[in-house]
């Protein structure tokens, strides 16, 4: 940087303590609230409450809407990656769009759409009651939810970078003689792993974090319909603070660990990854 | 092989890519696609591999017709413009892939590949750079990698596109003439896009030059220097002074020159003339007043290159006299000892007069 | 017919280079259907069942039309506050090298990664009363954060933040320092340098960052709903009132406003994004 574009020293200190001051009120403040609310009486009393049967019922459940709701959207993003980067054909705009759609929704709306849907007064909700399925207040809403606000993280991973890519190493091995899957398997995954697993976490971190959609498709059953983080908000609504904070602890790790997970993945890359999600 | 290619057509939205492309290459020929960047030569070249597919028009290599058959099965190699070497396969792997991802009863055992590796290797000259990724070599090695991987497949067509536009001036030539000498070793069809014509005049038996979608001429890179087909052609190919002219009643006037009308052959109307610099021809005979003017003068080892000024036009020629004789600012005669000149329906002719030159002086033109 | 068109081929659809369009374009909207286009379908269709004037009235409640203020109104406030700050924090990791700068960077994705409910118990207890935030505030201004409109537009602040700067900074990071320096040897000053050279050219990503930041703020639920107080016709969200129709199995209200709020941001991006281009067309 030259003389020229370089502000003066004093400037340049002021506007440096200030950021970090700022991100210490904004980004580190509220982690070590939510340790400290969580260990207030010790370590004891946060463990035993994580450790609760139905707090380990929420992880359980969380894990569970998680496993499923990831790969759908891993299978649905790759592919829709490979047809926007890698094929020709009208309305990429329009798809591109939709794909990253349910980012612009509320994700209360996101559970409102099911509900909509399967609830009792839905489209589809008595037919679906005479035959025996549950769909709201159920493990298929919870995981239609979490699927529905976790739609694009992949896909927007892999899109941006696989066009960036071009299609050169694809059309030189479709010459050799590679069918569609080894052309995949063997040239395009090795190019986008490191972003597809970026987009996986990330898309992971969201689909365990997720609040607003579940807490409408869920009807807070405990034991049983309750994810980790409506396990949260029950256990602060009953006053239970050192419960609440002790499981919010466990949720903020996911978060700072998929965080740091994204910034190494972002170092070997070379590039940012998953902006604006 | 041969290869025929007839009437293709490729549209894209809004623009006509080939225009009924027709040519027919023989075996174990070294054809040039030339022709500027759009003219059609790489959307060509991406149809012969199967890249891209035609909305007309039929391709054959060895008498079969391509039509329905996608890259992966056409055993056809290409060298791709950035050469799109896999970045994370090493260059002996680059060079294996084609024989991996054969179906099982095909692929050629381990042991076999790997010969086969070391042999292409050996063949391009890099076999000490086997387990070096492609980003730990030069431009030029990553092309020779990218050749090798093409033959590893033993093509019965190589195509190349642009291949050495990404070599540094240096190298190009060596790489080039390396190519050549390949090429005539292996005796595989070749076919070079590129829109550097000293490359295609250097590498190609015959040169098909694309004009907007059309080949407007194939042929030896002799035939396209002494006897172009189109104003194009004459243009685009080497060097050449390019003059505004009028046929009337036979006789050609030359408006960018204060010259009389020489005798063509073409019909009445406004005509183009070309004159290649080497036939523009100073003569440097003081007195004389024809209009020309000398402007620029550079010396060249065996002859001068000299910028004549004629009303608006500047124009290139050749002056064979001492330098204080030909000097800016001097007034000298010319003589063309060749020109070709377009007329109207497209006819053409390239006068080649008596005892080698038509003079314009004075007087009546012989 | 002509020659050439009796050669060309049949099928209609252009074959392509590369294999795998039909599979991987079914599976997108086999996905996308599934998921998206169909449930967002019938939130579309499912106000009207009240009819025109039951969906007018539904959003015309002056609990629904204060909820709609304080989320519209809030989003506005917190994705201003966010173009300074987001600002300042994008001038800095690009401009600047100093000791902690990669964990600063890292910090600012945090309210991406951070689950909204945490973030929402967090700032709670922070701008409590009693709060490590709260109370100093409380002591030196007498205004309370948490439980009021302000600790709504805390919440959304923290949402919004990192939009703006993620959509700043690459641009910033791109911007030629050539044009800096050009101007310093026309005679600016560096103040006069970044407020006319500089900021103009950012000028488009802030209105990108601002527009993105105030549409995630706007549906905000998890961050919001325990700072807010939920006070009826003062703190409550408009998202929260979706939650309270269809726990009164009012479903066609709470639709009406689910569809009044999608239809609302999108016509606000809508105009930020032309404003955007008109800026745009500006700098050339």
């Amino acid at each position: 940087m030259s003389a020229a574009t370089r502000d003066p020293a004093p400037a340049r200190i002021a506007l440096v303590l200030l950021a970090a001051a700022l991100a210490v009120a904004v980004f580190l403040l509220p982690l070590a609230a939510v340790l400290a609310e969580a260990l207030r009486r010790g370590w004891e009393p946060a463990w035993s409450a994580i450790s609760d049967p139905d707090s380990l019922a929420a992880i359980r459940l969380t894990l569970l809407v998680a496993s499923i709701s990831v790969p759908v959207n891993t299978v649905g993003g790759v592919a829709a990656a490979w047809a926007i980067a890698k094929c020709d054909f009208a309305g990429k705009r329009l798809l591109t769009t939709l794909i990253e759609l349910p980012f612009s929704v509320s994700p209360v709306i996101s559970g409102l759409v099911y509900v909509l849907l399967f609830g009792a007064q839905g489209y589809l909700g008595p037919w679906l009651r005479a035959q025996g399925i549950e769909i709201i207040f159920a493990l298929p809403g919870l995981v239609l939810a979490t699927v529905f606000v976790t739609f694009p993280f992949v896909a927007r991973t892999l899109i941006p970078l696989m066009q960036e890519q071009g299609r050169e190493e694809e059309e030189a091995a479709a010459t050799l003689g590679a069918g569609g899957w080894q052309i995949f398997r063997r040239v395009t995954l090795p190019n986008v792993k490191w972003a597809l697993l970026a987009g996986v976490l990330l898309c992971n971190a969201r689909a365990m974090g997720e609040f607003g959609a579940v807490s409408v498709v869920s009807g807070h059953i405990r034991g049983q319909t309750n994810t980790m983080p409506l396990h949260v908000e029950i256990l602060y609504n009953e006053y239970m603070f050192v419960g609440a904070f002790a499981v919010a602890a466990l949720l903020a790790l996911l978060g700072v660990v998929t965080l740091a997970a994204k910034t190494l993945l972002e170092m070997l890359t070379s590039r940012r990854i998953g902006e604006h999600v | 092989m041969s290869v025929e290619m007839e009437g293709i057509v490729r549209r894209f939205a809004g623009t006509t890519a080939l225009d009924g492309v027709s040519l027919t290459l023989k075996a174990g020929e070294f054809a040039a696609l030339l022709g500027p960047s759009g003219s059609g030569k790489t959307t060509l070249l991406r149809i012969l591999a199967g890249l891209d597919f035609p909305d007309a028009g039929r391709v054959r290599i060895a008498g079969v017709d391509l039509a329905g058959v996608p890259a992966r099965q056409r055993g056809v190699g290409v060298v791709f413009q950035h050469y799109a070497l896999f970045r994370h396969m090493t260059i002996a792997e680059n060079v294996a892939f084609g024989l991996r991802v054969r179906p099982r009863r095909q692929r050629p055992s381990e042991a076999e590949i790997a010969r086969r590796v070391a042999t292409l290797l050996e063949l391009v000259q890099i076999p000490d750079l086997a387990a070096r990724y492609p980003d730990q070599v030069s431009g030029g090695q990553r092309q020779r990698v990218a050749l090798a991987r093409a033959l590893a497949i033993e093509p019965s067509l190589l195509l190349l596109d642009e291949p050495f536009g990404a070599l540094d001036a240096l190298v190009r030539k060596e790489v080039r003439r390396w190519v050549r000498g390949l090429h005539d070793r292996l005796g595989i069809t070749s076919v070079l896009v590129t829109h550097d014509q000293d490359e295609a005049m250097e590498l190609a038996d015959r040169i098909a030059v694309m004009d907007r979608g059309r080949i407007v001429q194939f042929g030896t890179p002799r035939a396209l220097l002494d006897d172009p087909a189109t104003a194009f052609v004459a243009g685009f190919i080497g060097e050449a002074n390019r003059l505004r002219g009028e046929v009337r009643g036979g006789w050609l006037q030359i408006r960018d020159l204060p010259v009389p009308a020489v005798r063509v052959a073409v019909g009445d109307g406004s005509a183009e003339v070309f004159v290649r610099p080497e036939d523009l021809v100073v003569e440097a005979s003081t007195g004389c007043d024809g209009g020309v003017e000398v402007a620029l003068v550079r010396a060249e080892r065996s002859r001068t290159r000299v910028v004549l000024r004629c009303g608006a036009a500047m124009l290139d020629g050749v002056s064979d006299h001492p330098d204080d004789q030909v000097a800016p600012g001097m007034r000298v005669g010319v003589a063309l000892r060749r020109l070709t000149v377009f007329g109207a329906e497209g006819l053409h002719e390239t006068v080649l007069p008596t005892r080698g030159t038509v003079r314009f002086t004075e007087g009546a033109a012989t | 017919m002509s020659a050439s068109a009796a050669i060309a081929p049949r099928s209609a659809r252009r074959r392509q280079a590369l294999p795998g369009l039909g599979l991987t374009l079914g599976v997108t909207f086999a996905w996308l259907g599934a998921i998206v286009i169909v449930p967002l379908a019938a939130l579309a269709l499912k106000p009207w069942e009240l009819g025109v004037a039951g969906v007018v009235a539904a959003l015309a409640e002056p609990r629904v039309l204060a909820a709609f203020r304080m989320s519209f109104g809030g989003a506005l406030a917190a994705a201003l506050a966010s173009v300074p700050v987001g600002l300042l924090f994008a001038w800095v990791i690009t401009r600047y090298r100093f000791p902690g700068r990669r964990v600063l960077d890292a910090l600012i994705d945090l309210p991406f990664a951070l689950p909204t409910a945490v973030a929402g118990l967090a700032l709670t207890a922070l701008f409590a009363s009693n709060g490590w935030l709260g109370a100093p505030i409380e002591a030196l201004t007498g205004w309370k954060v948490a439980y009021t409109p302000a600790g709504v537009i805390v919440a959304l602040f923290f949402v919004a933040l990192p939009f703006m700067v993620r959509t700043v900074e690459p641009v910033l990071r791109d911007l030629p320092l050539d044009t800096e320096e050009a101007a310093a040897t026309l005679g600016a000053t560096r103040l006069q340098t970044i407020r006319r050279v500089v900021l103009p050219a950012l000028a488009p990503a802030m209105l990108t960052g601002f527009g993105l930041g105030f549409a995630r703020a706007v549906g905000e639920y998890g961050s919001v709903i325990f700072i807010a107080g939920n006070m009826p016709m003062i703190s409550e969200i408009a998202p929260l009132l979706i939650v309270v129709k269809l726990e009164q199995f009012s479903y066609a209200a709470a639709a009406a406003i689910g569809l009044a709020m999608l239809v609302l941001s999108f016509a606000i991006l809508l105009l930020l994004n032309l404003w955007q281009r008109r800026l745009r067309r500006g700098l050339g």
